[in-house]
């Protein structure tokens, strides 16, 4: 295994990647796991629940390094970071929460952030006085502020109810698109990642590799009907050809 | 409501204290009055403050001491199972080992010297802050550890932002326990080996069989240690609890 930055794009070639199970055997994870990310590009790792895409973003962010393969951050490899879960420190305000994760971030950006993300009103709240939609929000606000070379987002928007996700999916696309971030988000919903990325990674089951890729044309756009479908038959093309 | 009802209790303690004395006698029961006035002697000659001081000194020393060794000890056994093995049945030894047996021994080995006796009452609350704080220390979460180390958070700020205020409940029932404990396992020591302090006075009045002195002194030192718990350690307590949603 090796872990570097120092490309400009994302490059991850995982050849093997397993666990020792409870019972005394082997599972493995992933295998073959390999794709590239452009600068500045949106991408978006689909797959079913459970084939590994958790396992995938822990060794992406360096929190698990037993594996086989290597992986290239791009540029400094500053990571910014949006949890399944939104992990604040709850005695912490949010102000506080979003300072600690980015102590070089300055006033202005801040405040940017805060309005952007509609938390202009609560940075001096605790997350206990907040609803999971706003937690996710300071947390989506802390990974920007860190102004990361790589940006990952896992399921940012789950267990949230469907107004809202699209909201806040909405917010998030505006922000992508205005700060250039090299952005990699994990997601089971297609529709998600049909919204926010620029190219699409389907995952096969578990052991996790990447099955093809589709690229979306005019990303975080409004799609008509007809491009949807053509993207939706697109993508049942590529791992339909997968399964064979 | 709540200040009229303690008021209550407090003069029900005084009149039994009154009603204690006239049946056992002002020698064995002195009087809530003669205690009072034995005080103010004390004050005024400024006896009292310089016992109470050099108490003072050593609870807190030897209580800095011991929470400090005590907090790292329970969070390097708290986080690693082999810490945990390795240390364990010194623990378990250290905290069975009665009070007296260690001062004895701290003076006997070291002398009857001022490091001996703080040695003696750290050791006596150190495995105590380090069971608690080992609780607290396996109870981390380690989501948050992640989050930190992605975000590479510096070690100062894991322990300021992350570390301790997910200890700090542990920490609270430590101080609480380990101040009176503390308090009370230096009289002790004051008594058996010092020239000075609230124990060795209490000594003095024992050998004189003066019951008075004895009331007077422990009265003081319980004033002491309850504006300490008032004025120290319940604000620092709302304080660091601020951020806990208020009950509705």
């Amino acid at each position: 295994m090796s872990h570097a930055g120092g490309l400009r794009q994302l490059d991850v070639s995982i050849k093997r990647k397993s666990y020792r199970s409870a019972a005394g055997g082997t599972i493995e994870v992933l295998r073959d796991m390999a794709f590239t990310l452009k600068a500045g590009a949106v991408g978006a790792l689909v797959g079913p629940s459970g084939c590994g895409k958790t396992t995938l973003l822990r060794i992406i962010t360096g929190l698990d390094a037993d594996y086989t393969g290597t992986v290239h951050l791009p540029d400094h490899g500053k990571l910014g970071m949006v949890f399944q879960e939104p992990r604040l420190l709850p005695w912490r305000t949010l102000e506080q929460n979003v300072r600690l994760g980015a102590p070089e971030a300055t006033d202005a950006d801040l405040d940017a952030l805060f309005v952007a993300l509609g938390l202009a009103g609560h940075r001096h709240h605790f997350p206990g006085e907040l609803s999971l939609g706003q937690a996710r929000r300071v947390a989506l606000a802390r990974a920007f502020a860190v102004r990361p070379d790589l940006l990952v987002l896992d399921e940012p928007f789950v267990s949230l109810d469907a107004a809202l996700a699209k909201h806040l999916q909405d917010e998030l696309a505006a922000l992508v698109t205005s700060r250039h971030v090299t952005t990699l988000i994990v997601t089971h919903s297609i529709d998600e990642a049909i919204g926010l990325a620029d190219r699409l990674f389907l995952l096969s089951a578990s052991p996790a590799r990447v099955v093809g890729e589709v690229p979306i044309p005019r990303p975080r756009a409004p799609h008509t009907a007809e491009e949807l479908a053509k993207i939706r038959g697109e993508i049942a093309r590529v791992s339909g050809k997968a399964s064979q | 409501m709540n200040v009229a009802s303690r008021l209550f209790s407090l003069i029900v303690l005084v009149a039994a204290w009154y009603a204690g004395s006239e049946i056992a006698g002002q020698r064995m029961m002195p009087g809530p009055q003669t205690v009072g006035l034995a005080l103010w002697a004390e004050a005024q000659s400024g006896a009292l403050a310089f016992h109470l001081g050099a108490t003072l000194a050593r609870v807190a020393i030897a209580f800095v001491i011991a929470m400090a060794i005590g907090t790292a000890l329970g969070v390097w056994m708290g986080r690693s199972r082999l810490a945990d093995r390795l240390a364990d049945p010194w623990l378990v030894a250290l905290l069975n080992l009665p009070a007296l047996v260690i001062i004895v021994l701290a003076y006997v080995w070291a002398g009857l010297t001022e490091t001996a006796a703080i040695v003696a009452v750290a050791l006596n609350k150190l495995p105590n802050a380090t069971v608690t704080v080992r609780e607290g220390a396996r109870s981390l979460d380690r989501q948050l550890d992640e989050m930190a180390q992605v975000f590479l958070m510096s070690r100062w700020v894991r322990l300021r932002h992350v570390l301790i205020p997910q200890l700090a409940p542990y920490l609270a029932a430590a101080t609480r326990s380990g101040l009176s404990l503390v308090w009370k396992i230096v009289l002790i020591v004051e008594l058996l080996g010092r020239p000075n302090g609230v124990g060795f006075e209490i000594g003095i009045a024992f050998q004189l069989f003066d019951v008075t002195r004895i009331l007077a002194y422990a009265i003081a030192f319980v004033l002491v240690m309850l504006a300490i718990e008032t004025f120290l350690v319940q604000p620092i307590e709302r304080h660091v609890s601020r951020w806990r949603p208020k009950a509705a």
